[in-house]
C-alpha cells in the first residue's frame, strides 16, 4: 500500500504563470511587498514585532464573522486588526506588560475566530485560506484596494518619515524635541493594521510574520541606512512572494509555504553575514 | 579625545554675561505623579553657564526634574522658567541626553543619521539634508569626540560611544542647556574621565549651561559650580561650595559623608569610616582591592589614574571614595 503522495513537476507551469489567477497573484505580490517592507523596517524599529503577529490573530474574529454575515473577508478582518492596533496602541508602555495584554488578546480572538467559524459552513470553509491564505484566489477588486492602501501608505510615510522614525529609534529624547509620539503611535499601528490586512490575504492570518517581519529584520542586517533596509525589504519580500507563486506553478505545493520558506532562507543566510561581520 | 589634565578642568565657567535670565527658574514648584508628591516647594534659581550637578537619594525624583524642565510633566503647582520661557516651550534650545541611551538598538541607523535626527527629526513633510545640516552634523560629532566614528551603526558601538553619539545628537541644534541623566553610570573610568573633559569644554569654550544628574559627584567635582540637591522632598540649589559639606551630603545620601580635601586642592567625597553606625554594611573597598576590578585592561586603569592626578595621591578618589553606594 503506498501513500498517495502526489507530488510531481507540472511541465504546463508557463502556462500557469500567465493564466489570469496568477497575473493577479503577481501583481499583488508587488503591492503588498511595498508595504510590508516599509511598514516591516518601523515594525522592527519600534519592537513591535509581537504585536504585528497578534493584530493578524485579532483580525482573525473579523473575518470568520464577516463570512457569517456575508460581508468582504477583508472588511472584517481589516476592521478587527484596526481595533486590536488601536487598543495596543493604548495599552501601557513597558514591553512586558504590552506583551501579556497582546498575548492574552491574541489567544482570546484566536478562540472567538474558531467559535465564529463553526456558526455557519461557509465560514468553515473559509478558514483554511484565512489561517494559511489564498494568494491564487485574489481579484482584481482587491487588486484596486491593494493599490489604494499602497498609495495612502506611502503619502502617509512620506509626510511622517522623520518623527517616525525619530520616535521609533529614540522615543525621549523625539518627545523632548517636540514630536508627537503618542500620536506617532496611533499612526504607525493603525499603518500596521492595514498592512496585516492585505498581507493576510496573501500567506494568512499564521504566517504572516514571516512576511512583514522576516524580511524587514533581514534586510535590518545588511542595509547601511533605514532607508536602504525598506528596500531592501520591500525586495526581499517581492522575492520571496513571486519565487513562491513560480514554486508552486511547477510543483503542487501551497504557495504560502514557498513563501514562508525563501523569506526564512533569506533571513538565515542574512543573519550568517552579519555575525560573520563582528 | 584630547587629554585634558584636571587642572585645566577647574577654569571656572565663563563670567555672567549682560544677559543674566537665570537658565532654570522653579517659584513654588511641585510635583505629583498618580497623588503622590514626588517633591515640592521647589525655589530656586540657577545662573547661565553654570554646570550642575543634581544629585539625591533613589526616587528623589532627580529624573522627574529634567522632564519637568523639557516641560513634558506638568507641575501640579507652582511654576517653572527655562531660559526666561515656560518650560516646553523652547525645548529646540535644550539638548537632552536620557539615561537610556545605551538600550539595545535593533535600527541599522548610524552615528551620523542619528545625530542629523537630533537635527531634522521634528520636522514632518519632505526635506532634503542641506551642507549646512551636514556641516553642523560633522561639528557636532566633532565636539562628542568622535568625528572618526560618523559611519559606524549604533548597534556596533559600545555603550560608551553610543554615549557620545547622544551627546552630539543634543548638540547638534547649538542648545543653550544641556541635560543629561546620569551620563557616568555605565561608563568606566577612563570613559567617565573622557566625558567630564567633553562638558568641561562645553561650557568654557561655548559657555554652555549644564545639569548633570548623578549619583556620584566626585568625577564631576573639578567643573562643578552649583548642585540641585533633593533633600526631604524639596530640591534646593546651592553653589558648590556649599553643598560641599559632611553633614549636609550625609544628610542627603542617607548614610555617613566625609567631605575631604587634598593638599593639592582637589576635594572628594566618600564615607565616613570611623563615624559609620556598628552593625551597617559597608562597600568599602582598598585602593589596591579596587585596583583589582579594574584589573582588565591595566595599562588603561593606570592612565586613567594617572589622569585624575592619583600619582600624587596614594588613597585616590577613584579607589576608596567611588564604593560608596
Amino acid at each position: 500500500m503506498t501513500a498517495d503522495l502526489k507530488f510531481a513537476f507540472d511541465p504546463g507551469w508557463q502556462e500557469v504563470l500567465t493564466a489570469p489567477f496568477m497575473v493577479n497573484a503577481l501583481i499583488a505580490g508587488v503591492l503588498i511587498s511595498v508595504a510590508a517592507g516599509f511598514i516591516g523596517y518601523f515594525t522592527v524599529a519600534r519592537r513591535s514585532t509581537f504585536a504585528a503577529h497578534a493584530l493578524a490573530h485579532i483580525g482573525l474574529p473579523g473575518a470568520t464573522g464577516a463570512v457569517l454575515f456575508g460581508l468582504p473577508v477583508s472588511l472584517g478582518l481589516g476592521l478587527f486588526a484596526l481595533g486590536g492596533a488601536l487598543t495596543i496602541g493604548a495599552l501601557g508602555k513597558k514591553a512586558s506588560q504590552r506583551e501579556i495584554a497582546t498575548g492574552t488578546i491574541l489567544a482570546f480572538a484566536m478562540g472567538v475566530g474558531l467559535f465564529f467559524s463553526r456558526l455557519s459552513s461557509s465560514a468553515a470553509e473559509q478558514m483554511q485560506s484565512i489561517l494559511f491564505g489564498s494568494i491564487l484566489t485574489i481579484t482584481q477588486g482587491q487588486l484596486l484596494g491593494f493599490a489604494i492602501f499602497d498609495i495612502v501608505l506611502l503619502i502617509v510615510l512620506a509626510v511622517t518619515y522623520r518623527p517616525l522614525l525619530f520616535s521609533s529609534v529614540d522615543e525621549q529624547v523625539a518627545q523632548a524635541k517636540g514630536v508627537p509620539v503618542a500620536v506617532m503611535n496611533v499612526v504607525f499601528m493603525a499603518m500596521l493594521a492595514g498592512v496585516i490586512t492585505i498581507s493576510v490575504q496573501a500567506v494568512g492570518t499564521l504566517l504572516i510574520f514571516a512576511l512583514v517581519v522576516t524580511p524587514a529584520a533581514a534586510a535590518n542586517g545588511i542595509a547601511r541606512s533605514p532607508f536602504r533596509a525598506m528596500i531592501g525589504a520591500v525586495v526581499i519580500c517581492l522575492v520571496s512572494i513571486w519565487g513562491g507563486l513560480l514554486v508552486s506553478s511547477m510543483f503542487p505545493t501551497p504557495p504560502s509555504f514557498v513563501i514562508v520558506t525563501i523569506s526564512t532562507l533569506i533571513w538565515a543566510v542574512a543573519r550568517a553575514i552579519e555575525s560573520r561581520k563582528h | 579625545m584630547t587629554t585634558q589634565h584636571p587642572s585645566a578642568a577647574t577654569t571656572p565657567a565663563t563670567p555672567p554675561t549682560s544677559d543674566d535670565t537665570p537658565i532654570v527658574e522653579f517659584s513654588d514648584a511641585s510635583v505629583s505623579r498618580g497623588g503622590h508628591t514626588i517633591w515640592s516647594h521647589g525655589n530656586f534659581s540657577i545662573p547661565k553657564g553654570t554646570v550642575t550637578a543634581i544629585v539625591g537619594t533613589n526616587g528623589a525624583g532627580k529624573t522627574t526634574l529634567l522632564t519637568i524642565e523639557l516641560g513634558l510633566l506638568p507641575l501640579s503647582h507652582g511654576h517653572v522658567r527655562v531660559l526666561g520661557k515656560p518650560a516646553g516651550s523652547i525645548n529646540d534650545r535644550i539638548g537632552y541626553v536620557p539615561q537610556s541611551y545605551a538600550s539595545d538598538i535593533d535600527s541599522n541607523i548610524t552615528a551620523e543619521q542619528s545625530v542629523g535626527l537630533g537635527l531634522t527629526g521634528a520636522r514632518f513633510g519632505f526635506h532634503r539634508q542641506s551642507a549646512q545640516d551636514k556641516q553642523k552634523i560633522s561639528d557636532a560629532l566633532g565636539m562628542a569626540g568622535i568625528a572618526d566614528k560618523a559611519s559606524l551603526r549604533l548597534s556596533e558601538m559600545s555603550g560608551g560611544m553610543r554615549q557620545r553619539v547622544a551627546i552630539a545628537q543634543a548638540l547638534v541644534a547649538d542648545p543653550d542647556l544641556l541635560l543629561l541623566d546620569e551620563p557616568l553610570a555605565n561608563l568606566d573610568l577612563a570613559g567617565q574621565r573622557g566625558l567630564v573633559d567633553v562638558l568641561s569644554q562645553l561650557n568654557s569654550t561655548f559657555g554652555m549651561s549644564i545639569q548633570v544628574v548623578a549619583h556620584d559627584i566626585n568625577m564631576l567635582l573639578p567643573i562643578l559650580t552649583g548642585a540641585v540637591y533633593l533633600l526631604d522632598g524639596h530640591p534646593h540649589y546651592s553653589p558648590i561650595a556649599n553643598v560641599m559639606d559632611s553633614k549636609l551630603l550625609t544628610h542627603l545620601y542617607g548614610t555617613k559623608v566625609e567631605v575631604i580635601k587634598t593638599p593639592q586642592g582637589d576635594m572628594f567625597v566618600r564615607p565616613d569610616q570611623e563615624e559609620e553606625p556598628a552593625g551597617r554594611r559597608q562597600h568599602l573597598h582598598t585602593p589596591k582591592e579596587a585596583a583589582s576590578f579594574h584589573a582588565e585592561p591595566k595599562g588603561a586603569a593606570e592612565r586613567s589614574a594617572s589622569a585624575a592626578g592619583a600619582t600624587e595621591n596614594p588613597e585616590s578618589p577613584e579607589s576608596s571614595g567611588r564604593q560608596a553606594h
